[in-house]
């Protein structure tokens, strides 16, 4: 036997191919995926058909389009489809950036199975869910632990929820004093997430946007133009999605305060910060976590999470209602909560991820928590320094270190050689690896954002590295294997056109798909 | 002693920290932390319990959920927006696959199973509902609500939007706060023998400015609405849209909102092969025509097919992305991020396993046992199977006003019978007394519903 020679920097991979059909193209008549439980003899004798009380216009007439197929076949096309996804239990997750791609641990995953978990009814008698309100309760007790905020609600479904309850809380808070109809602006910054605008102009606030000075920082003189009596609140990012630290924080916070606003803390990018600063310390009023990011819950294609929302004292009557209570060795369910917005998520929110965000916390401990804040960083700028070594590549702004995440620029690689950055986001797939740009707009141009996180070996980030020094090479030599990418995925490159922006063209479903080809096809 | 090296935490490896801040030029971790000031660095140890082993970790966790009593152990009849039903094995060996449960926000290149997977999901819930665009899962059936009425809103111009009465209160609480300040609510009486709409009082509400009305089929109290049809017509010549949540599962039998008029229908998926994890089942759909004036006001991803360069092979990619959030912040419509996307999948599978015959068979074997209990509780002297007299689908309200009796006494009797008694409704519905919402599906055996009945006899009876 002679030994193997492996010298590739890059993996030799290939996504998995299965080229499976739509799963209406599975229907075979007469086929069945599974078998319900009968109805008892006696129950049919008695009570009929059970159908034809149906007052006859809410009848369903005729027979549902949903394909016939054999349990095994249905599962064979599912996993086939999961194997064609690249989890971040498979790759070096470090290119969505902002989003805290971190290890998953199986334990979690194994202790929301328990049937005394999943098999739990929201209405259940508070006696009979003792446990799961104590989780609630214990998480939140180190949930203001970690923020310095007096009480934390579950509720959101996600980080968005989250700044939308906060948003709802801010109108809320100068209602009840008064004041709803003239405080009616938000500021934010344009280095935070789509979603701080947006929710906020959902709760009608007309959006402040700061943009930063010349070496990133949220502008200060800005923000003193910007607040007047107007003001209702300032939300922000703290490092924003540029990896940056605002220093001068606590003077953001306390010139909003004076003009009356309050301010709430997005604390998606929280992962280089725990048990190092809070919330609190900088003048926040409120402040969110996300346990499907920072804490460890896992992503699911895009949830359910939870957007964890934290406020301090005089804002605990507002909060959604209910939240849990501690008294007397009792565990309980608090609705009357003065103020309450009244709800965001149905009942208590994503009791699965409480448990995990709860399970994570206990596994790291204080310490624990404060080396993933430490490692995180360590990572990132072990990162930050290899990535600005490759050719075309920078971090504009301010020099010197970044916290858990950078925001990075391919702007002279583009000019150079016209690869762009979507391109590369194609050909990283060919190395078994996810790239993402960033969110719009791109005032840092052809962006890309890395976020490595604790979880990643100094071997996993060169291996990233790697991959995006072998890309740019490949983009200064030869550029077309880059622009036409992706090589070795699942799929080729999309020939988009405007079938994804036209109304004739758009196909949002399998029937739309046949009705829109059709015509096409007839006209031929 | 040197400190542990935690096994989530590989770079703590003393050696590796070292080269890696020989790299960066840095003489210690602390010193990367330069840009945050002194006066913001929390001085003190977070009072956090120290870390657990897995093993310790599993014991103290495993202890605490033995606090619970699930409905595993108890027989269960509350519903109310979470309900229990069969969960085929498929739904949770697909959900659970590591791939799906870790993947996020990848491209449709490396991330083809999930564009795909979600894509069917739009198309499979379509077929149910009979409409040809549906969206990646919001939240909830109540935000899925919400956003229905802000679309109608945006669609018509309007700002006035009209609910009925027997809305849900949770989903009513989230669309009020979801629509404030922009939106103005009023309410639709109903006709509490039946449940039904008051269709007088809808003509009288009904007045220019009304953007939408929302209604429930069938509705939280479980009972079927049968004016769709004329409800619609007064919408359209209004030129008011007409938004209806509907229970999913019911749509095997019952007829798609759809097809009596509904403009927007939304609703819960968690009765599609999710478990009720103490609410963290549930995920919202929203269905509309593939009308412009529709696609371009929805706030969340829909997932579209596209060809590649090479013949044969689907390729799928957001479609029309530049309406929302991610492209325009705060000129998009409403916002989007992450959701509720892996019950989408699995609500796909769910169907796909099901199909045609099975949706038909679940909405009737619901039906049967759901009406087999209202007949066996309307033999309990004083105790009315339902008291509202129209035909309902797997909830209906058990009037308990006779037996001298609260719903919430009798409710803690029949827990120490090892019964999840229907939720009490003196609160949400003080109309209807000392009445419980009760909910009956397909999981229900002859001789659970047997037991209840028996149960809540003796009780009644002592």
């Amino acid at each position: 036997m002679q030994r193997i020679t492996r010298t590739n920097k890059t993996r030799d991979f290939h996504q998995a191919k299965w080229n499976e059909p739509i799963i209406f193209e599975l229907h075979q008549p007469g086929e069945k995926g599974v078998e319900l439980p009968p109805v008892n003899k006696e129950v049919a004798l008695a009570v009929g058909d059970g159908i034809s009380v149906i007052p006859e216009a809410m009848q369903r007439k005729g027979r549902l389009g949903l394909p016939e197929i054999g349990q095994a076949r249905v599962l064979r096309h599912y996993v086939r489809l999961s194997q064609e996804t690249l989890g971040s239990d498979f790759n070096v997750e470090i290119g969505q950036g902002t989003c805290t791609m971190k290890y998953i641990p199986k334990i979690n995953e194994l202790l929301i199975r328990d049937p005394k978990m999943m098999e739990l009814h929201p209405l259940q008698n508070e006696e009979t869910v003792q446990g799961m309100l104590e989780i609630f309760h214990k998480l939140d007790l180190c949930m203001r632990e970690i923020s310095g905020m007096d009480c934390f609600s579950f509720q959101p479904g996600s980080g968005t929820q989250a700044l939308f309850a906060m948003a709802s809380i801010v109108r809320k808070y100068h209602e009840s004093r008064g004041e709803g109809d003239q405080r009616n602006e938000i500021i934010t910054t344009i280095f935070s997430h789509p979603s701080q605008a947006a929710t906020a102009a959902v709760k009608g606030y007309k959006i402040i946007t700061l943009h930063p000075d010349e070496d990133g920082f949220p502008d200060i003189d800005k923000l003193k133009a910007a607040v007047s009596e107007r003001t209702a609140g300032f939300v922000v990012a703290n490092p924003e999605d540029t990896g940056i630290f605002n220093p001068r924080i606590k003077e953001f916070t306390d010139i909003v305060h004076q003009a009356g606003g309050l301010c709430f803390y997005d604390q998606a990018n929280a992962n280089g910060l725990l048990g190092i600063t809070r919330a609190k310390e900088a003048g926040f009023d409120m402040c969110f976590f996300n346990l499907h990011k920072t804490f460890a819950a896992p992503h699911m294609c895009g949830g359910p999470a939870t957007g964890a929302l934290g406020v301090i004292a005089k804002l605990k009557e507002f909060l959604p209602a209910p939240i849990v209570e501690h008294r007397d060795g009792k565990y309980s369910l608090q609705y009357d909560l003065e103020q309450s917005i009244g709800k965001v998520r149905s009942f208590h929110g994503v009791a699965q991820t409480v448990l995990r965000a709860y399970a994570w916390i206990r596994a790291l401990g204080a310490e624990g928590l404060k080396e993933v804040a430490k490692i995180a960083v360590l990572n990132n700028n072990y990162m930050y320094h290899k990535v600005l070594a490759i050719r075309g590549a920078s971090a504009p702004y301010v020099k010197g270190h970044r916290l858990e995440q950078v925001r990075y620029s391919w702007e002279q690689m583009t000019k150079e050689t016209g690869v762009t950055t979507e391109d590369v986001t194609r050909r990283m797939t060919d190395f078994g690896l996810h790239y993402w740009t960033s969110h719009h707009p791109y005032i840092v141009k052809q962006p890309f954002t890395l976020e490595p996180t604790e979880s990643y070996s100094k071997e996993d980030l060169d291996e990233y590295i790697h991959a995006l020094e072998q890309i740019s090479k490949e983009a200064y030599e030869n550029p077309e294997i880059v622009k036409s990418a992706p090589h070795n995925s699942t799929i080729h490159k999309m020939d988009e056109q405007d079938f994804l922006d036209h109304p004739d063209k758009w196909c949002i479903t399998w029937r739309s798909y046949l009705k829109k080809t059709a015509v096409v096809e007839a006209a031929k | 002693m040197t400190q542990k090296v935690h096994p989530y935490i590989p770079n703590m490896v003393p050696k590796v920290q070292e080269e890696m801040l020989k790299v960066i030029g840095a003489k210690n971790i602390m010193e990367l932390y330069s840009c945050i000031p002194d006066e913001l660095k929390l001085k003190e140890n977070m009072n956090i319990p120290p870390a657990l082993t897995e093993y310790e970790l599993r014991r103290h966790i495993e202890g605490i959920l033995n606090k619970n009593t699930s409905t595993k152990e108890y027989l269960n009849f509350l519903g109310a927006g979470c309900w229990q039903h069969f969960i085929p094995a498929v739904c949770d060996e697909i959900n659970q696959r590591s791939e799906f449960l870790t993947a996020y926000a990848g491209e449709p290149y490396e991330d083809h199973g999930r564009f795909h997977a979600l894509f069917e999901y739009q198309s499979l819930v379509a077929e149910l509902v009979d409409m040809d665009v549906v969206n990646v899962p919001t939240f909830d059936w109540g935000q899925a609500a919400a956003t229905s009425i802000r679309m109608a809103a945006r669609i018509t111009g309007k700002k006035k939007v009209l609910l009925t009465k027997t809305t849900a209160p949770e989903r009513r609480d989230i669309i009020i706060n979801y629509g404030t300040p922009d939106l103005q609510f009023e309410f639709v009486h109903f006709d509490v023998k039946t449940g039904a709409m008051d269709l007088k009082d809808l003509k009288a509400k009904l007045t220019e400015d009304v953007a939408a009305l929302y209604f429930e089929n069938p509705s939280y109290l479980g009972f079927i609405e049968e004016q769709g049809p004329e409800i619609s017509k007064l919408l359209k010549g209004n030129q008011s849209l007409m938004v209806v949540g509907v229970d999913p599962i019911s749509l095997g039998v019952m007829a798609p909102p759809s097809h009596y008029g509904a403009d927007i229908i939304c609703g819960d998926l968690q009765p599609l092969g999710m478990h009720m994890n103490f609410s963290g089942g549930q995920a919202g759909f929203i269905a509309t025509r593939d009308e412009v004036k529709f696609v371009q006001e929805f706030p969340s991803r829909l997932f579209g097919i596209v060809p590649t360069v090479k013949e044969g092979e689907y390729g799928f990619g957001d479609v029309y992305y530049d309406r929302t959030s991610f492209a325009l912040r705060e000129e998009g419509k409403e916002s989007v991020g992450t959701q509720t996307a892996l019950w989408g999948i699995t609500a796909g599978v769910y169907l796909a396993l099901l199909g045609p015959d099975g949706m038909y068979e679940v909405g009737q074997a619901i039906m049967q046992n759901s009406q087999y209990a209202v007949q066996r509780l309307n033999q309990i002297p004083n105790i009315t199977g339902s008291c509202l007299n129209s035909p309902f689908f797997k909830e209906f309200v058990v009037d308990f006003n006779h037996t001298g009796l609260s719903v919430e006494e009798l409710n803690k009797r029949l827990l120490e019978k090892k019964i999840f008694g229907g939720k009490d409704l003196s609160n949400e519905f003080p109309e209807f007394g000392q009445s419980a919402l009760y909910c009956v599906t397909e999981v229900h055996t002859k001789e659970d519903i047997d037991h209840l009945v028996q149960s809540i006899k003796e009780v009644i009876e002592k």
